[in-house]
């Protein structure tokens, strides 16, 4: 009872940690339709970044500044390796978006020097909590796997109220509907994307300092993976739908954590992929997705 | 007319091309110290040159973005592992799980007929590695077969991450400890006939004739020329149909549904027999090797080389491998100038920043590639008017 409650508590906040990235990959999708990468890597460079710069500065200071520089490097993979492909065909886009992970991932690779790096603890989040439910049934966690759910759920509430009730908001809605059309009502579109991909990008940072509290370090490929379940997560709530996404990600969490502590261990990662197949030959649209018609 | 004499003249011309690299790769080995730098850059380029074009075939001629090259490159190495390990050290390779559950190698099975040593060994030999190669490429190709039915509805990025899922998943069921007996669970078959084992050699063991590198060029080269072949054939037509517009394509009588299918198991089928001789230039098959980092490595010399063109796709490829191979490995490695200074930034893993730099230079401002989707022998026999059509009609 006990460690199946336990592996529930981590399951959700897995879930909570890779609804974080599935947000950014929908929004992406939804607007640029353009699977993006490198968002994985992102979240893994983000990682990076905190490690870097706690040697440099305090952590109370680290956290911003490693949003800051997650959010200006979101920015500038846009520019650079998308914006100039904008008209080009959908698979050179995607292309672009495989070489800046791959580059992402080599840089990280040179810098570190291929070594597994260890994460710093974040004072409160790494802290041991113990919840004491009854007399010989206490679980023993950590802050993060509490403190992710809610943050999640606190942060998808302040999204869909920016989506839905300001005016950028609205023209991100316009712009995911349509490209050439909200062009023509005057929204400028390369500003829309360039702030689709800066909420993006914070929201990986978040997501990486709560993930890699509960790992012990963080390799040049540790974004990769969790990334590609995020996607999956996405596209399982219907890609474009931020409440589905979230839904998706946890579903994810908690199945993969389930299988991790069960004998099939080695098809964790598997069953991500095979729960994708599935999805997409049985209903490509997902959960809450619109669906798309084709005009001839 | 003219275009058909074209081709004629292009097939000659590859023909020739052909027979003068095999030529050459064998004078080369058997002059040269076989422990030279370029033999593995030949043999890697060989294998690598033909998983690329299997994989131009459908990305660039059917326009089907699949990410799932790595899977069937690992179907490909383990099924040849699996069927030739020799009997005889079996036990000891597969020793975790107390022997494998294959009890025999077809190299041994053609021996039976043709005796083990002497000319009926060498006979032996290459009827059972063909035969493992061929097999290899149809497991690859049958799983293609079977992922396509429910994956090659989807449209492009939804495709791509579907085959790279699949890929994934191929892995973990490849590392399952239950399937030990078979695939060695996480650990790597060795010990099968390698390039090395082709080599001829005298009753003393001496070598007389290097064949090392010639036989991996050697089936690279059949297997890209079936794949021109096909390409110049109507069903090549009907893929690069399909990539142009599907409706259209749909509109004049092609098959969708089958004919990508098809090219999805024949592109599955080359991925699978290039994993094959992958594990023989390894010398091992591991399932750990075939990531999703490896068919991203594909794809960018396919972009290197042009999208959609299979000369460029060859070339790139030989350049991707000699370039991290060999040419740039100085990148690696920290350096000091006579006076004293050391230059920045040399230091492990550079090579690669460069590399990933490099390619993301051509994928945004040579979104072409190198060759674009022109042949070697369009370059050679110009024909100024048709040049300028081919340009025209630009696409990924």
């Amino acid at each position: 009872m006990e460690f199946a409650v336990s592996i529930l508590l981590s399951g959700i906040s897995l879930g909570g940690q890779l609804a974080l990235i599935a947000i950014g990959y929908t929004m992406v999708y939804g607007i640029l339709r353009l699977i993006n990468f490198a968002h994985g890597d992102l979240f893994m460079v983000s990682g990076l970044m905190m490690i870097y710069l706690v040697t440099w500065i305090p952590l109370y200071l680290a956290i911003p500044v490693v949003l800051i520089l997650a959010v200006m490097l979101g920015f500038c993979i846009e520019r650079v390796a998308y914006r100039p492909l904008r008209g080009a065909p959908r698979m050179s886009v995607m292309i672009s978006a495989i070489g800046v992970s791959y580059l992402l991932q080599n840089t990280a690779t040179y810098v570190t020097g291929g070594q597994p790096m260890n994460y710093p603890s974040i004072p409160f989040l790494s802290d041991t909590l113990v919840i004491r439910i009854a007399e010989n049934f206490t679980i023993t966690t950590k802050w993060v796997t509490v403190v992710t759910p809610v943050l999640v759920v606190v942060l998808v509430v302040v999204l869909t109220q920016l989506i839905h009730h300001t005016k950028i908001g609205m023209a991100m809605r316009a712009v995911a509907k349509d490209f050439e059309a909200s062009q023509l009502m005057g929204i400028k579109i390369d500003h829309i994307i360039s702030v689709t991909f800066i909420i993006g990008s914070a929201l990986a940072a978040i997501g990486s300092m709560l993930y890699f509290s509960n790992y012990p370090y963080i390799t040049p490929t540790a974004g990769a993976m969790p990334g590609l379940k995020a996607f999956v997560a996405a596209v399982f709530g219907g890609i474009g739908s931020i409440p589905g996404a979230v839904i998706g990600a946890f579903l994810i969490g908690i199945c993969e954590t389930v299988i991790k502590g069960s004998s099939w261990s080695v098809f964790s990662d598997a069953f991500t992929f095979a729960l994708l197949i599935i999805i997409l030959a049985a209903k490509p649209t997902g959960l809450f997705g619109e669906k798309a018609t084709d005009k001839v | 007319m003219t275009g058909q004499k074209k081709d004629k003249r292009g097939a000659m011309l590859g023909l020739c091309f052909a027979v003068l690299l095999l030529v050459l790769v064998v004078v080369l080995e058997n002059t040269l110290k076989p422990t030279e730098m370029m033999f593995t850059v030949l043999k890697k380029g060989a294998v690598y040159s033909l998983v690329a074009v299997s994989m131009n075939l459908l990305n660039g001629f059917t326009g089907l973005f699949s990410l799932g090259q790595a899977g069937f490159m690992l179907l490909g190495a383990y099924t040849y592992a699996i069927l030739t390990v020799p009997t005889g050290v079996r036990d000891s390779v597969y020793y975790l799980y107390g022997g494998s559950s294959v009890r025999f190698s077809l190299q041994e099975m053609f021996g039976a007929l043709f005796g083990n040593s002497g000319v009926g060994g060498g006979v032996s030999l290459v009827l059972g590695v063909l035969l493992a190669l061929i097999l290899a490429g149809c497991v690859a190709a049958f799983f293609a077969w079977l992922i396509g039915l429910p994956v090659l509805r989807l449209k492009s990025d939804y495709l791509a991450i579907a085959t790279l899922g699949f890929a994934e998943i191929i892995r973990a069921v490849f590392q399952w400890d239950v399937l030990g007996p078979v695939t060695n669970g996480a650990n790597m078959i060795k010990s099968f006939p390698t390039f090395t084992s082709f080599n001829i050699t005298n009753a003393q063991g001496v070598v007389i004739l290097r064949l090392s590198t010639f036989v991996p060029f050697f089936v690279a080269i059949v297997c890209i020329a079936i794949i021109v072949m096909l390409i110049n054939s109507s069903y090549g037509r009907a893929f690069k149909a399909i990539r142009e517009d599907e409706i259209a394509a749909e509109a004049m009588g092609i098959n969708l549904a089958k004919h990508k299918q098809l090219s999805f198991c024949i592109s599955a089928f080359f991925a699978g027999i290039g994993g094959a001789m992958f594990a023989m230039y390894a010398a091992n098959a591991q399932a750990k090797v075939f990531t999703s980092a490896m068919t991203y490595e594909i794809l960018l010399i396919v972009v290197i080389g042009g999208i959609g063109s299979i000369s460029g796709s060859c070339i790139a490829t030989f350049l991707y491998v000699a370039c991290s191979e060999g040419w740039l490995r100085f990148l690696d490695t920290e350096m000091v100038l006579d006076n004293g200074v050391q230059v920045p930034f040399l230091r492990n893993g550079f090579r690669m920043v460069v590399f990933s730099v490099v390619i993301m230079i051509v994928v945004l401002f040579f979104r072409r590639g190198m060759m674009g989707n022109r042949e070697l022998s369009d370059l050679i026999f110009r024909k100024p008017g048709k040049q300028k059509r081919r340009a025209g009609g630009g696409h990924g």
